[in-house]
């Protein structure tokens, strides 16, 4: 797990250069993107300002480096905060936790534990049979794949600190108050019986990390992101590009932005087979909001395509029957759809 | 003799942590018997919570994630000097 700070041995202080040189090349470039986006479109291309494919030209060319850089930068820091948290610690803080106080908690630490959904099931276990309440469990399951980082840096590039924290906030309402139902429906009874005789021997693995590790863990975790998102997000902001600069603003308000009752629960229901990582979702989805969709509207619809998938059924099918599989997914669901009334309430 | 494990259900990760566990026990040079653990019940029995899990003579040395050549090899490595020593 972690070491306390330590000295820094000269060997390090190349690191450690190295990586001041890196953000300040980074900062340079992020705010270059600007002034070179709008030179090659404008300048160099010699498309007018005011032509649709100027526009929209302008907008991909500044929207792909800027967020490609942001997401390099910001997956690097939270790397770099998650090697502080494992499966292991996060188990220990929420062991002895009640219901409530357990499922704040446990929906918090989803957001910094370093989670793969191809880890559910182990997770899955390792909490239920370390004695964490079941509900507790859930919030933690919820949390973790919901509020996803991708998610969070993209919102922040493209629309700004407000929409990213009103979805962290709705993924937060949503893992703690579905966490916390099914926790007070006592389905433990549903849970695969194989989970509650499985012994386990020997001691929990900890690792010694020194800051040269962590900067290598979290360098490799960018490269892999990145590496896996990368089309994605060109292609999101592609279409969003084209519909920034051909649709009208606000020509969707009639459609989506809609205060009709049944738009959120239409939106989560075409989310939960939609399978779509964060990437490739987000700059669709805001370019909609851009053009006066709602925002609630879009965030539930959201949340319900990255929280709720086949794919991850399909895994935790395996350690749970099926009346609380569909419970979870049922459960999540309208959590998900109140939180859409909440907002389109509050705003 | 090693006896080297590879805990996971079977994820692109676990296969890619086989993968390249078998290269670095190959290039060792080393005697060695490389399993996959892909059972739920059985990988829980290590007690690793993240997959892909790694394990050399029964003790875990590495858990969700995938560690590099480098790292492998210090691990068989070390785990060869300690099979010597008892």
């Amino acid at each position: 797990m972690t070491t306390l700070p330590q000295p820094i041995p000269s060997a390090n202080k190349r690191l450690f250069a190295t990586l001041v040189i890196v953000v300040l090349v980074w900062l340079a470039a992020y705010n270059l993107i600007q002034p070179l986006a709008d030179w090659l479109s404008y300048s160099a291309l010699g498309l007018s300002r005011e032509s649709h494919l100027g526009e929209s030209l302008a907008f991909f060319l500044y929207d792909v480096p800027k967020i490609l850089l942001l997401l390099s930068g910001m997956v690097f820091a939270i790397s770099i905060v998650r090697t502080f948290f494992s499966p292991e610690r996060t188990r220990a803080l929420l062991g002895g936790k009640r219901e409530g106080v357990g499922n704040v908690f446990a929906a918090l630490l989803g957001i910094v534990t370093p989670f793969c959904s191809c880890s559910a099931v182990p997770l899955f276990i390792g909490f239920v049979e370390s004695g964490i309440p079941l509900g507790v469990t859930f919030s933690f399951l919820i949390a973790a794949p919901t509020i996803n980082e991708v998610a969070i840096i993209l919102l922040f590039g493209l629309f700004g600190w407000k929409v990213a924290g009103l979805y962290v906030a709705s993924g937060l309402v949503v893992a703690i108050v579905a966490g916390f139902i099914i926790g007070r429906l006592k389905m433990e009874r549903y849970v695969a019986d194989f989970v509650w005789k499985i012994h386990r021997s020997g001691d929990v693995v900890e690792e010694k990390l020194t800051w040269p590790d962590r900067i290598e863990r979290a360098w490799e975790s960018v490269k892999e992101i990145v590496g896996k998102v990368w089309l994605y997000v060109v292609i999101g902001i592609a279409v969003g590009a084209g519909i920034h600069g051909y649709v009208p603003e606000d020509a969707l308000a009639s459609i989506l932005g809609a205060q009709a009752w049944w738009s959120v629960p239409v939106a989560v229901l075409i989310g939960i087979p939609l399978y779509s990582n964060a990437a490739g979702i987000v700059p669709i989805v805001g370019t909609l909001i851009e053009k006066g969709a709602s925002v609630d509207t879009s965030l539930a619809f959201m949340m319900s395509v990255i929280g709720l998938s086949l794919p991850e059924a399909v895994i935790l099918k395996r350690v749970l029957k099926m009346p609380l599989l569909v419970t979870f997914f049922a459960v999540i669901a309208v959590a998900i759809m109140l939180t859409g009334y909440i907002f389109n309430w509050i705003l | 003799m090693l006896a080297i494990k590879v805990l996971g259900s079977g994820c692109t990760n676990c296969k890619k942590l086989e993968a390249v566990t078998r290269q670095v026990v190959e290039q060792l040079g080393v005697q060695a018997e490389v399993v996959k653990v892909t059972e739920y019940p059985d990988i829980m029995a290590y007690n690793v919570m993240s997959t892909p899990g790694l394990v050399i003579n029964e003790k875990v040395v590495s858990s969700g994630r995938i560690p590099s050549p480098a790292e492998i090899t210090i691990f068989v490595t070390n785990a060869i000097e300690a099979a010597g020593a008892s």
